[in-house]
Protein backbone atom coordinates (compact mmCIF):
# COMPACT_ATOMS: atom_id res chain seq x y z
CA UNK A 1 0.00 0.00 0.00
CA UNK A 2 2.49 2.59 -1.13
CA UNK A 3 0.09 5.02 -2.68
CA UNK A 4 -3.58 5.71 -3.09
CA UNK A 5 -6.01 7.78 -1.10
CA UNK A 6 -6.34 6.73 2.52
CA UNK A 7 -9.51 8.54 3.53
CA UNK A 8 -9.71 6.81 6.91
CA UNK A 9 -6.30 8.10 7.96
CA UNK A 10 -7.01 11.64 6.81
CA UNK A 11 -10.45 11.64 8.46
CA UNK A 12 -9.05 10.39 11.76
CA UNK A 13 -6.27 12.98 11.66
CA UNK A 14 -8.87 15.65 10.92
CA UNK A 15 -10.98 14.62 13.95
CA UNK A 16 -7.93 14.39 16.17
CA UNK A 17 -7.33 18.02 15.24
CA UNK A 18 -10.46 18.81 17.29
CA UNK A 19 -8.96 17.09 20.31
CA UNK A 20 -10.83 13.77 20.03
CA UNK A 21 -9.08 10.56 21.03
CA UNK A 22 -8.18 8.16 18.22
CA UNK A 23 -10.69 5.61 19.51
CA UNK A 24 -13.65 7.97 19.30
CA UNK A 25 -12.47 9.15 15.88
CA UNK A 26 -12.44 5.52 14.78
CA UNK A 27 -16.00 4.98 16.06
CA UNK A 28 -17.23 8.08 14.24
CA UNK A 29 -15.48 6.83 11.10
CA UNK A 30 -16.84 3.26 11.22
CA UNK A 31 -20.45 3.78 10.07
CA UNK A 32 -19.53 6.20 7.28
CA UNK A 33 -18.21 3.73 4.66
CA UNK A 34 -20.97 1.28 5.54
CA UNK A 35 -23.67 3.90 4.98
CA UNK A 36 -21.97 5.03 1.80
CA UNK A 37 -21.85 1.49 0.39
CA UNK A 38 -25.47 0.84 1.41
CA UNK A 39 -26.59 4.00 -0.37
CA UNK A 40 -24.45 3.07 -3.38
CA UNK A 41 -26.05 -0.38 -3.49
CA UNK A 42 -29.60 1.00 -3.34
CA UNK A 43 -28.89 3.66 -5.96
CA UNK A 44 -27.33 0.91 -8.07
CA UNK A 45 -30.55 -1.07 -7.76
CA UNK A 46 -32.63 1.91 -8.86
CA UNK A 47 -30.40 2.41 -11.90
CA UNK A 48 -30.53 -1.30 -12.74
CA UNK A 49 -34.33 -1.42 -12.47
CA UNK A 50 -34.60 1.54 -14.80
CA UNK A 51 -32.11 -0.07 -17.21
CA UNK A 52 -34.05 -3.33 -17.08
CA UNK A 53 -37.29 -1.56 -17.98
CA UNK A 54 -35.75 0.49 -20.76
CA UNK A 55 -33.63 -2.29 -22.29
CA UNK A 56 -36.46 -4.82 -22.16
CA UNK A 57 -38.67 -2.24 -23.86
CA UNK A 58 -36.06 -1.71 -26.55
CA UNK A 59 -35.66 -5.48 -27.01
CA UNK A 60 -39.41 -5.83 -27.50
CA UNK A 61 -39.76 -2.65 -29.60
CA UNK A 62 -41.74 -0.78 -26.97
CA UNK A 63 -41.00 2.63 -25.47
CA UNK A 64 -40.96 1.66 -21.81
CA UNK A 65 -41.52 4.06 -18.93
CA UNK A 66 -41.47 7.68 -20.03
CA UNK A 67 -43.85 9.78 -17.91
CA UNK A 68 -42.10 9.59 -14.53
CA UNK A 69 -39.24 12.02 -15.00
CA UNK A 70 -37.21 12.46 -18.16
CA UNK A 71 -37.06 9.10 -19.99
CA UNK A 72 -38.82 7.57 -16.98
CA UNK A 73 -35.80 7.76 -14.69
CA UNK A 74 -38.06 8.24 -11.67
CA UNK A 75 -40.03 5.04 -12.43
CA UNK A 76 -37.97 2.81 -10.05
CA UNK A 77 -38.51 5.34 -7.23
CA UNK A 78 -42.24 5.24 -7.93
CA UNK A 79 -42.10 1.43 -7.84
CA UNK A 80 -40.25 1.52 -4.54
CA UNK A 81 -42.71 4.01 -2.99
CA UNK A 82 -45.63 1.88 -4.12
CA UNK A 83 -44.15 -1.19 -2.42
CA UNK A 84 -43.37 0.85 0.69
CA UNK A 85 -46.95 1.98 1.29
CA UNK A 86 -48.64 -1.30 0.34
CA UNK A 87 -50.37 -3.33 3.01
CA UNK A 88 -48.21 -6.00 4.58
CA UNK A 89 -50.21 -9.22 4.27
CA UNK A 90 -49.38 -12.43 6.12
CA UNK A 91 -51.61 -15.27 4.88
CA UNK A 92 -53.88 -16.74 7.56
CA UNK A 93 -52.36 -20.23 7.48
CA UNK A 94 -48.78 -19.07 7.04
CA UNK A 95 -46.11 -19.29 9.71
CA UNK A 96 -45.72 -15.66 10.80
CA UNK A 97 -42.20 -15.77 12.27
CA UNK A 98 -40.55 -17.73 9.46
CA UNK A 99 -42.56 -15.76 6.89
CA UNK A 100 -40.98 -12.54 8.18
CA UNK A 101 -37.50 -13.92 8.77
CA UNK A 102 -37.20 -15.42 5.26
CA UNK A 103 -36.79 -12.20 3.23
CA UNK A 104 -34.43 -10.76 5.85
CA UNK A 105 -32.20 -13.84 5.64
CA UNK A 106 -32.14 -13.46 1.86
CA UNK A 107 -31.19 -9.79 1.89
CA UNK A 108 -28.70 -9.49 4.77
CA UNK A 109 -25.94 -11.83 3.45
CA UNK A 110 -26.05 -10.07 0.06
CA UNK A 111 -25.55 -6.66 1.67
CA UNK A 112 -22.84 -8.03 4.00
CA UNK A 113 -20.93 -9.26 0.96
CA UNK A 114 -20.39 -5.64 -0.13
CA UNK A 115 -17.82 -5.56 2.67
CA UNK A 116 -15.18 -6.89 0.30
CA UNK A 117 -15.95 -4.97 -2.91
CA UNK A 118 -13.03 -2.60 -3.58
CA UNK A 119 -13.44 0.57 -5.61
CA UNK A 120 -9.78 1.51 -5.19
CA UNK A 121 -6.64 0.64 -3.24
CA UNK A 122 -8.13 1.85 0.05
CA UNK A 123 -11.70 2.40 -1.10
CA UNK A 124 -13.40 -0.57 0.48
CA UNK A 125 -15.04 -1.13 3.86
CA UNK A 126 -12.59 -3.71 5.09
CA UNK A 127 -9.67 -5.44 3.43
CA UNK A 128 -10.30 -8.71 5.26
CA UNK A 129 -7.72 -11.40 4.65
CA UNK A 130 -10.26 -14.05 3.66
CA UNK A 131 -11.77 -11.62 1.12
CA UNK A 132 -13.45 -13.52 -1.68
CA UNK A 133 -13.95 -16.60 0.52
CA UNK A 134 -16.18 -14.49 2.75
CA UNK A 135 -18.46 -13.82 -0.23
CA UNK A 136 -18.63 -17.53 -1.12
CA UNK A 137 -19.49 -18.38 2.49
CA UNK A 138 -22.08 -15.63 2.82
CA UNK A 139 -23.80 -16.46 -0.44
CA UNK A 140 -24.35 -20.00 0.83
CA UNK A 141 -26.67 -18.67 3.57
CA UNK A 142 -29.22 -17.42 1.06
CA UNK A 143 -30.86 -20.80 0.24
CA UNK A 144 -31.89 -21.11 3.89
CA UNK A 145 -33.86 -17.88 3.62
CA UNK A 146 -35.45 -19.08 0.37
CA UNK A 147 -36.40 -22.46 1.86
CA UNK A 148 -37.73 -20.66 4.93
CA UNK A 149 -40.01 -18.34 3.00
CA UNK A 150 -41.06 -21.17 0.69
CA UNK A 151 -42.04 -23.33 3.66
CA UNK A 152 -43.64 -20.56 5.73
CA UNK A 153 -45.96 -19.43 2.92
CA UNK A 154 -47.89 -22.72 3.22
CA UNK A 155 -48.41 -22.83 -0.51
CA UNK A 156 -47.26 -25.62 -2.80
CA UNK A 157 -45.94 -23.24 -5.46
CA UNK A 158 -43.90 -21.43 -2.83
CA UNK A 159 -42.50 -24.67 -1.43
CA UNK A 160 -41.57 -25.93 -4.89
CA UNK A 161 -39.94 -22.61 -5.69
CA UNK A 162 -37.96 -22.67 -2.47
CA UNK A 163 -36.79 -26.24 -3.06
CA UNK A 164 -35.79 -25.41 -6.62
CA UNK A 165 -33.89 -22.33 -5.45
CA UNK A 166 -31.97 -24.32 -2.86
CA UNK A 167 -31.13 -27.14 -5.29
CA UNK A 168 -30.00 -24.62 -7.88
CA UNK A 169 -27.76 -22.62 -5.62
CA UNK A 170 -26.20 -25.72 -4.06
CA UNK A 171 -25.28 -27.16 -7.45
CA UNK A 172 -23.92 -23.91 -8.90
CA UNK A 173 -21.94 -22.94 -5.81
CA UNK A 174 -19.35 -25.66 -6.48
CA UNK A 175 -18.19 -24.65 -9.99
CA UNK A 176 -18.36 -21.02 -8.83
CA UNK A 177 -16.02 -21.69 -5.91
CA UNK A 178 -13.71 -23.80 -8.10
CA UNK A 179 -13.31 -21.05 -10.69
CA UNK A 180 -12.61 -18.53 -7.90
CA UNK A 181 -10.04 -20.99 -6.57
CA UNK A 182 -8.13 -20.87 -9.87
CA UNK A 183 -7.87 -17.07 -9.52
CA UNK A 184 -6.76 -17.40 -5.89
CA UNK A 185 -4.11 -19.87 -7.01
CA UNK A 186 -2.70 -17.29 -9.40
CA UNK A 187 -2.86 -14.46 -6.85
CA UNK A 188 -1.54 -16.33 -3.79
CA UNK A 189 -4.11 -14.41 -1.77
CA UNK A 190 -7.82 -14.41 -1.02
CA UNK A 191 -8.00 -10.65 -0.61
CA UNK A 192 -9.89 -8.80 -3.35
CA UNK A 193 -7.38 -5.93 -3.26
CA UNK A 194 -4.52 -8.34 -3.95
CA UNK A 195 -6.50 -9.96 -6.76
CA UNK A 196 -6.92 -6.59 -8.48
CA UNK A 197 -3.30 -5.57 -7.86
CA UNK A 198 -2.12 -8.81 -9.43
CA UNK A 199 -3.90 -7.77 -12.66
CA UNK A 200 -2.64 -4.19 -12.72
CA UNK A 201 0.79 -4.86 -14.28
CA UNK A 202 0.17 -4.09 -17.94
CA UNK A 203 -3.32 -2.62 -18.09
CA UNK A 204 -5.84 -4.50 -20.19
CA UNK A 205 -3.28 -7.12 -21.25
CA UNK A 206 -2.75 -8.41 -17.72
CA UNK A 207 -6.42 -8.85 -16.86
CA UNK A 208 -7.37 -12.31 -15.69
CA UNK A 209 -9.86 -12.79 -18.52
CA UNK A 210 -6.98 -13.61 -20.89
CA UNK A 211 -5.42 -16.10 -18.49
CA UNK A 212 -8.71 -17.58 -17.26
CA UNK A 213 -11.13 -17.52 -20.22
CA UNK A 214 -12.80 -20.77 -19.18
CA UNK A 215 -13.01 -19.67 -15.57
CA UNK A 216 -14.56 -16.38 -16.66
CA UNK A 217 -17.36 -18.08 -18.59
CA UNK A 218 -18.00 -20.66 -15.86
CA UNK A 219 -18.07 -17.94 -13.21
CA UNK A 220 -20.47 -15.77 -15.22
CA UNK A 221 -22.88 -18.66 -15.86
CA UNK A 222 -22.80 -19.65 -12.20
CA UNK A 223 -23.22 -16.06 -11.04
CA UNK A 224 -26.32 -15.73 -13.23
CA UNK A 225 -27.64 -18.98 -11.81
CA UNK A 226 -26.99 -17.83 -8.25
CA UNK A 227 -28.86 -14.59 -8.97
CA UNK A 228 -31.75 -16.60 -10.42
CA UNK A 229 -31.76 -14.56 -13.59
CA UNK A 230 -33.20 -15.89 -16.79
CA UNK A 231 -32.20 -18.36 -18.36
CA UNK A 232 -31.91 -19.80 -14.84
CA UNK A 233 -34.95 -18.28 -13.13
CA UNK A 234 -36.65 -21.62 -12.45
CA UNK A 235 -37.37 -20.88 -8.77
CA UNK A 236 -39.78 -18.14 -9.81
CA UNK A 237 -40.83 -19.43 -13.22
CA UNK A 238 -44.08 -17.54 -13.54
CA UNK A 239 -45.76 -19.88 -16.05
CA UNK A 240 -45.34 -22.90 -13.78
CA UNK A 241 -45.04 -21.65 -10.21
CA UNK A 242 -46.87 -18.26 -10.18
CA UNK A 243 -43.82 -16.58 -8.64
CA UNK A 244 -42.12 -19.37 -6.72
CA UNK A 245 -41.26 -18.55 -3.14
CA UNK A 246 -42.42 -14.94 -3.64
CA UNK A 247 -46.02 -15.93 -4.41
CA UNK A 248 -47.56 -14.99 -1.06
CA UNK A 249 -45.45 -11.92 -0.40
CA UNK A 250 -46.66 -8.35 -0.70
CA UNK A 251 -45.51 -4.89 0.26
CA UNK A 252 -42.15 -4.36 1.91
CA UNK A 253 -41.36 -8.06 2.31
CA UNK A 254 -41.70 -8.54 -1.43
CA UNK A 255 -39.56 -5.43 -1.86
CA UNK A 256 -36.84 -7.09 0.23
CA UNK A 257 -36.74 -10.03 -2.22
CA UNK A 258 -36.74 -7.61 -5.11
CA UNK A 259 -33.93 -5.53 -3.63
CA UNK A 260 -32.00 -8.66 -2.71
CA UNK A 261 -32.08 -10.08 -6.21
CA UNK A 262 -30.99 -6.81 -7.84
CA UNK A 263 -28.28 -6.08 -5.25
CA UNK A 264 -27.06 -9.62 -5.84
CA UNK A 265 -26.96 -9.03 -9.59
CA UNK A 266 -24.90 -5.85 -9.19
CA UNK A 267 -22.64 -7.58 -6.66
CA UNK A 268 -22.03 -10.46 -9.05
CA UNK A 269 -21.24 -8.05 -11.87
CA UNK A 270 -18.83 -6.17 -9.60
CA UNK A 271 -17.14 -9.40 -8.57
CA UNK A 272 -16.76 -10.56 -12.17
CA UNK A 273 -15.12 -7.24 -12.97
CA UNK A 274 -12.86 -7.56 -9.90
CA UNK A 275 -11.87 -11.16 -10.53
CA UNK A 276 -11.52 -11.11 -14.30
CA UNK A 277 -11.63 -7.57 -15.67
CA UNK A 278 -9.01 -5.82 -13.58
CA UNK A 279 -11.31 -4.23 -10.98
CA UNK A 280 -10.58 -0.52 -10.68
CA UNK A 281 -7.73 -0.70 -13.20
CA UNK A 282 -7.79 1.54 -16.25
CA UNK A 283 -7.08 -0.30 -19.55
CA UNK A 284 -3.82 1.68 -19.73
CA UNK A 285 -1.91 1.65 -16.41
CA UNK A 286 -2.25 4.96 -14.56
CA UNK A 287 1.46 4.85 -13.69
CA UNK A 288 2.29 5.03 -17.40
CA UNK A 289 0.05 8.05 -17.89
CA UNK A 290 1.63 9.78 -14.87
CA UNK A 291 5.09 9.06 -16.21
CA UNK A 292 4.06 10.34 -19.64
CA UNK A 293 2.83 13.59 -18.08
CA UNK A 294 5.98 13.78 -15.92
CA UNK A 295 3.98 13.84 -12.70
CA UNK A 296 5.01 12.01 -9.51
CA UNK A 297 2.58 9.19 -8.66
CA UNK A 298 2.23 10.46 -5.09
CA UNK A 299 1.10 13.98 -6.02
CA UNK A 300 -2.32 14.80 -4.45
CA UNK A 301 -3.81 15.66 -7.83
CA UNK A 302 -2.77 12.32 -9.31
CA UNK A 303 -4.10 10.47 -6.28
CA UNK A 304 -7.56 12.03 -6.54
CA UNK A 305 -7.48 11.43 -10.30
CA UNK A 306 -6.52 7.76 -9.82
CA UNK A 307 -9.19 7.21 -7.20
CA UNK A 308 -11.95 8.75 -9.31
CA UNK A 309 -10.84 6.80 -12.39
CA UNK A 310 -10.87 3.66 -10.24
CA UNK A 311 -14.45 4.21 -9.09
CA UNK A 312 -15.62 5.09 -12.60
CA UNK A 313 -13.89 2.05 -14.12
CA UNK A 314 -15.32 -0.37 -11.52
CA UNK A 315 -18.85 0.92 -12.02
CA UNK A 316 -18.47 1.05 -15.80
CA UNK A 317 -17.30 -2.58 -16.02
CA UNK A 318 -19.99 -3.73 -13.61
CA UNK A 319 -22.76 -2.01 -15.56
CA UNK A 320 -21.46 -3.39 -18.83
CA UNK A 321 -21.95 -6.86 -17.31
CA UNK A 322 -25.38 -5.88 -15.92
CA UNK A 323 -26.31 -4.77 -19.45
CA UNK A 324 -25.29 -8.18 -20.82
CA UNK A 325 -27.30 -9.88 -18.07
CA UNK A 326 -30.40 -7.84 -18.93
CA UNK A 327 -30.01 -8.57 -22.64
CA UNK A 328 -29.66 -12.28 -21.82
CA UNK A 329 -32.80 -12.15 -19.70
CA UNK A 330 -34.94 -10.70 -22.47
CA UNK A 331 -33.57 -12.78 -25.34
CA UNK A 332 -33.06 -16.32 -24.01
CA UNK A 333 -35.66 -18.94 -23.08
CA UNK A 334 -35.69 -20.61 -19.71
CA UNK A 335 -33.92 -23.97 -19.26
CA UNK A 336 -35.74 -26.97 -17.82
CA UNK A 337 -34.86 -28.20 -14.33
CA UNK A 338 -33.13 -31.34 -15.67
CA UNK A 339 -31.16 -29.26 -18.19
CA UNK A 340 -30.18 -26.90 -15.39
CA UNK A 341 -28.88 -29.68 -13.15
CA UNK A 342 -27.17 -31.43 -16.10
CA UNK A 343 -25.40 -28.20 -17.02
CA UNK A 344 -24.29 -27.67 -13.44
CA UNK A 345 -23.12 -31.13 -12.51
CA UNK A 346 -22.11 -32.76 -15.79
CA UNK A 347 -20.64 -29.81 -17.65
CA UNK A 348 -19.60 -26.89 -15.43
CA UNK A 349 -18.24 -28.97 -12.56
CA UNK A 350 -15.82 -31.13 -14.63
CA UNK A 351 -14.79 -28.11 -16.71
CA UNK A 352 -14.02 -25.98 -13.67
CA UNK A 353 -12.11 -28.87 -12.07
CA UNK A 354 -10.03 -29.27 -15.24
CA UNK A 355 -9.53 -25.50 -15.33
CA UNK A 356 -8.19 -25.58 -11.79
CA UNK A 357 -5.84 -28.43 -12.60
CA UNK A 358 -4.54 -26.76 -15.76
CA UNK A 359 -4.07 -23.47 -13.91
CA UNK A 360 -2.03 -25.23 -11.25
CA UNK A 361 0.10 -26.89 -13.96
CA UNK A 362 0.59 -23.64 -15.87
CA UNK A 363 1.52 -21.88 -12.64
CA UNK A 364 4.32 -24.39 -12.12
CA UNK A 365 5.41 -24.23 -15.77
CA UNK A 366 5.22 -20.45 -16.35
CA UNK A 367 5.41 -18.80 -12.93
CA UNK A 368 6.03 -15.35 -14.44
CA UNK A 369 2.67 -15.35 -16.26
CA UNK A 370 0.50 -17.29 -13.83
CA UNK A 371 1.74 -15.89 -10.53
CA UNK A 372 4.70 -17.43 -8.75
CA UNK B 1 -12.24 -0.90 29.94
CA UNK B 2 -11.60 0.27 26.42
CA UNK B 3 -14.30 0.39 23.76
CA UNK B 4 -12.82 -2.54 21.84
CA UNK B 5 -12.91 -4.82 24.88
CA UNK B 6 -16.46 -3.75 25.76
CA UNK B 7 -17.65 -4.50 22.22
CA UNK B 8 -15.93 -7.86 22.33
CA UNK B 9 -17.56 -8.68 25.67
CA UNK B 10 -21.04 -7.73 24.44
CA UNK B 11 -20.56 -9.80 21.25
CA UNK B 12 -19.35 -12.77 23.26
CA UNK B 13 -22.31 -12.62 25.65
CA UNK B 14 -24.87 -12.33 22.88
CA UNK B 15 -23.29 -15.10 20.79
CA UNK B 16 -22.99 -17.54 23.71
CA UNK B 17 -26.59 -16.86 24.74
CA UNK B 18 -27.76 -17.52 21.17
CA UNK B 19 -25.72 -20.73 21.04
CA UNK B 20 -27.10 -22.05 24.36
CA UNK B 21 -30.73 -21.03 23.87
CA UNK B 22 -30.68 -22.09 20.22
CA UNK B 23 -29.21 -25.50 21.05
CA UNK B 24 -31.84 -26.03 23.75
CA UNK B 25 -34.48 -25.06 21.21
CA UNK B 26 -33.11 -27.56 18.68
CA UNK B 27 -33.50 -30.37 21.21
CA UNK B 28 -36.70 -29.35 22.96
CA UNK B 29 -38.95 -27.89 20.26
CA UNK B 30 -41.72 -30.11 18.91
CA UNK B 31 -41.61 -28.85 15.32
CA UNK B 32 -38.74 -30.41 13.40
CA UNK B 33 -38.66 -27.52 10.92
CA UNK B 34 -38.08 -24.99 13.70
CA UNK B 35 -35.35 -27.23 15.11
CA UNK B 36 -33.62 -27.31 11.73
CA UNK B 37 -33.72 -23.54 11.29
CA UNK B 38 -32.53 -22.99 14.87
CA UNK B 39 -29.65 -25.36 14.16
CA UNK B 40 -28.62 -22.96 11.38
CA UNK B 41 -28.70 -20.10 13.89
CA UNK B 42 -26.51 -22.07 16.30
CA UNK B 43 -23.98 -22.79 13.53
CA UNK B 44 -23.91 -19.09 12.63
CA UNK B 45 -23.27 -18.07 16.24
CA UNK B 46 -20.45 -20.59 16.53
CA UNK B 47 -18.96 -18.98 13.42
CA UNK B 48 -19.29 -15.64 15.22
CA UNK B 49 -17.36 -17.06 18.19
CA UNK B 50 -14.59 -18.15 15.82
CA UNK B 51 -14.50 -14.60 14.44
CA UNK B 52 -14.07 -13.26 17.98
CA UNK B 53 -11.11 -15.62 18.34
CA UNK B 54 -9.45 -14.03 15.28
CA UNK B 55 -9.98 -17.19 13.24
CA UNK B 56 -11.74 -15.64 10.26
CA UNK B 57 -10.94 -18.47 7.86
CA UNK B 58 -12.36 -21.09 10.21
CA UNK B 59 -15.43 -18.90 10.72
CA UNK B 60 -16.05 -18.60 6.97
CA UNK B 61 -15.47 -22.33 6.50
CA UNK B 62 -17.94 -23.02 9.32
CA UNK B 63 -20.58 -20.89 7.56
CA UNK B 64 -19.87 -22.46 4.17
CA UNK B 65 -19.86 -26.09 5.32
CA UNK B 66 -22.27 -26.21 8.24
CA UNK B 67 -24.79 -23.51 7.33
CA UNK B 68 -24.47 -23.56 3.56
CA UNK B 69 -24.24 -27.30 3.02
CA UNK B 70 -25.17 -29.41 6.08
CA UNK B 71 -28.04 -27.29 7.33
CA UNK B 72 -29.48 -26.63 3.89
CA UNK B 73 -29.45 -30.36 3.16
CA UNK B 74 -31.14 -31.12 6.49
CA UNK B 75 -33.92 -28.62 5.76
CA UNK B 76 -34.13 -29.90 2.19
CA UNK B 77 -34.59 -33.48 3.39
CA UNK B 78 -37.22 -32.44 5.95
CA UNK B 79 -39.21 -30.62 3.30
CA UNK B 80 -39.00 -33.42 0.75
CA UNK B 81 -40.09 -36.06 3.27
CA UNK B 82 -43.20 -34.14 4.18
CA UNK B 83 -45.27 -37.12 5.18
CA UNK B 84 -48.15 -36.63 7.58
CA UNK B 85 -47.92 -39.67 9.79
CA UNK B 86 -49.37 -40.36 13.21
CA UNK B 87 -46.51 -41.51 15.34
CA UNK B 88 -47.17 -44.28 17.85
CA UNK B 89 -46.81 -43.12 21.44
CA UNK B 90 -43.76 -44.65 23.08
CA UNK B 91 -44.58 -46.54 26.29
CA UNK B 92 -41.55 -45.88 28.43
CA UNK B 93 -41.01 -42.29 27.29
CA UNK B 94 -40.31 -41.04 30.83
CA UNK B 95 -37.50 -43.47 31.61
CA UNK B 96 -35.99 -42.79 28.17
CA UNK B 97 -36.00 -39.08 28.87
CA UNK B 98 -34.34 -39.62 32.25
CA UNK B 99 -31.64 -41.81 30.71
CA UNK B 100 -30.85 -39.41 27.85
CA UNK B 101 -30.79 -36.41 30.20
CA UNK B 102 -28.41 -38.17 32.57
CA UNK B 103 -26.10 -39.15 29.70
CA UNK B 104 -26.03 -35.56 28.48
CA UNK B 105 -25.35 -34.24 31.99
CA UNK B 106 -22.52 -36.76 32.45
CA UNK B 107 -20.93 -35.60 29.21
CA UNK B 108 -21.34 -31.99 30.27
CA UNK B 109 -19.70 -32.61 33.65
CA UNK B 110 -16.85 -34.42 31.87
CA UNK B 111 -16.32 -31.41 29.60
CA UNK B 112 -16.45 -29.00 32.54
CA UNK B 113 -13.89 -31.14 34.40
CA UNK B 114 -11.57 -31.10 31.36
CA UNK B 115 -11.97 -27.34 31.18
CA UNK B 116 -11.13 -26.87 34.86
CA UNK B 117 -8.25 -29.31 35.19
CA UNK B 118 -6.44 -28.66 31.92
CA UNK B 119 -3.86 -25.91 31.94
CA UNK B 120 -4.70 -23.81 28.89
CA UNK B 121 -1.57 -22.57 27.18
CA UNK B 122 -2.96 -19.32 25.80
CA UNK B 123 -0.87 -16.97 23.75
CA UNK B 124 -1.44 -13.28 24.27
CA UNK B 125 -3.63 -11.47 21.71
CA UNK B 126 -0.56 -9.69 20.37
CA UNK B 127 0.93 -13.01 19.27
CA UNK B 128 -2.16 -14.26 17.43
CA UNK B 129 -1.44 -15.04 13.80
CA UNK B 130 -4.75 -13.61 12.58
CA UNK B 131 -4.90 -13.41 8.78
CA UNK B 132 -1.90 -15.68 8.40
CA UNK B 133 -3.93 -18.57 9.80
CA UNK B 134 -5.22 -19.47 6.31
CA UNK B 135 -1.67 -20.26 5.19
CA UNK B 136 -0.92 -22.17 8.41
CA UNK B 137 -4.05 -24.31 8.04
CA UNK B 138 -3.06 -25.11 4.46
CA UNK B 139 0.45 -26.09 5.52
CA UNK B 140 -0.87 -28.37 8.27
CA UNK B 141 -3.41 -30.00 5.96
CA UNK B 142 -0.66 -30.95 3.53
CA UNK B 143 1.97 -32.04 6.04
CA UNK B 144 1.20 -33.51 9.46
CA UNK B 145 -2.59 -33.74 8.98
CA UNK B 146 -2.42 -35.17 5.46
CA UNK B 147 -3.63 -38.65 6.41
CA UNK B 148 -6.80 -37.58 8.30
CA UNK B 149 -7.53 -35.13 5.49
CA UNK B 150 -7.33 -37.85 2.84
CA UNK B 151 -9.22 -40.39 4.96
CA UNK B 152 -12.06 -37.87 5.28
CA UNK B 153 -12.30 -37.80 1.48
CA UNK B 154 -12.61 -41.61 1.42
CA UNK B 155 -15.45 -41.28 3.91
CA UNK B 156 -17.18 -38.80 1.62
CA UNK B 157 -16.72 -41.16 -1.33
CA UNK B 158 -18.36 -43.97 0.63
CA UNK B 159 -21.30 -41.73 1.50
CA UNK B 160 -21.64 -40.76 -2.13
CA UNK B 161 -21.67 -44.37 -3.36
CA UNK B 162 -24.24 -45.21 -0.70
CA UNK B 163 -26.44 -42.34 -1.82
CA UNK B 164 -26.23 -43.46 -5.46
CA UNK B 165 -27.16 -47.04 -4.55
CA UNK B 166 -30.11 -45.80 -2.51
CA UNK B 167 -31.28 -43.37 -5.16
CA UNK B 168 -30.91 -45.68 -8.18
CA UNK B 169 -33.21 -48.46 -7.15
CA UNK B 170 -32.71 -50.34 -10.41
CA UNK B 171 -29.34 -51.44 -8.98
CA UNK B 172 -31.09 -53.79 -6.60
CA UNK B 173 -34.29 -55.60 -7.51
CA UNK B 174 -35.01 -56.77 -3.97
CA UNK B 175 -35.45 -54.81 -0.79
CA UNK B 176 -32.60 -55.69 1.58
CA UNK B 177 -34.62 -55.80 4.78
CA UNK B 178 -37.95 -57.30 3.64
CA UNK B 179 -36.90 -59.33 0.57
CA UNK B 180 -39.87 -58.02 -1.40
CA UNK B 181 -39.42 -56.88 -5.01
CA UNK B 182 -38.60 -53.18 -5.11
CA UNK B 183 -41.03 -50.64 -6.54
CA UNK B 184 -39.25 -49.41 -9.65
CA UNK B 185 -41.49 -46.40 -10.19
CA UNK B 186 -40.26 -42.85 -9.97
CA UNK B 187 -40.08 -41.42 -6.47
CA UNK B 188 -41.78 -38.24 -7.55
CA UNK B 189 -44.79 -40.10 -8.93
CA UNK B 190 -47.92 -39.43 -6.96
CA UNK B 191 -49.15 -42.47 -5.06
CA UNK B 192 -52.77 -41.72 -5.96
CA UNK B 193 -54.16 -40.58 -9.29
CA UNK B 194 -54.23 -36.80 -9.52
CA UNK B 195 -57.74 -36.47 -10.94
CA UNK B 196 -59.90 -38.63 -8.71
CA UNK B 197 -63.53 -37.75 -8.38
CA UNK B 198 -63.55 -35.86 -5.13
CA UNK B 199 -67.30 -35.39 -4.63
Amino acid sequence: MEYGLDLEYSFNEFLKGFGLSSEIAHIIWLPLPMLLVLVAAVVGVLVTVWLERKISAAAQQRIGPEYAGALGVLQPIADGLKLLVKEDIIPAKADGILFTAGPILVLVPVILSWLIVPFGQNLLISNVGIGIFLWIALSSIQPIGLLMSGYASNNKYSLLGGLRAAAQSISYEIPLALSVLAIVLMTNSLSTVDIVNQQSGAGILSWNIWRQPVGFIVFWICALAECERLPFDLPEAEEELVAGYQTEYAGMKFALFYLGSYINLILSALLVSILYLGGWGFPIPVELIAKFLNLPINAPFIQVFTASIGIVMTILKAYLLVFIAILLRWTTPRVRIDQLLDLGWKFLLPISLANLLITAGLKLAFPQFFGG
Amino acid sequence: MSIAITTQFICFTVLSLVVIIGALGVVLLESIVYSAFLLGGVFMSVAGLYLLLNASFVAAAQVLVYVGAVNVLIIFAIMLVNKKEDLKPINDIKSRRVISTSICLTLLSLLIRVDLTNVWNLSSPQNSIGEESTIRIGEHLFSDYLLPFEVASVLLLMAMIGAIVLARRDVMSKDISTGLPVDQELIEKSSEPLLTNKN
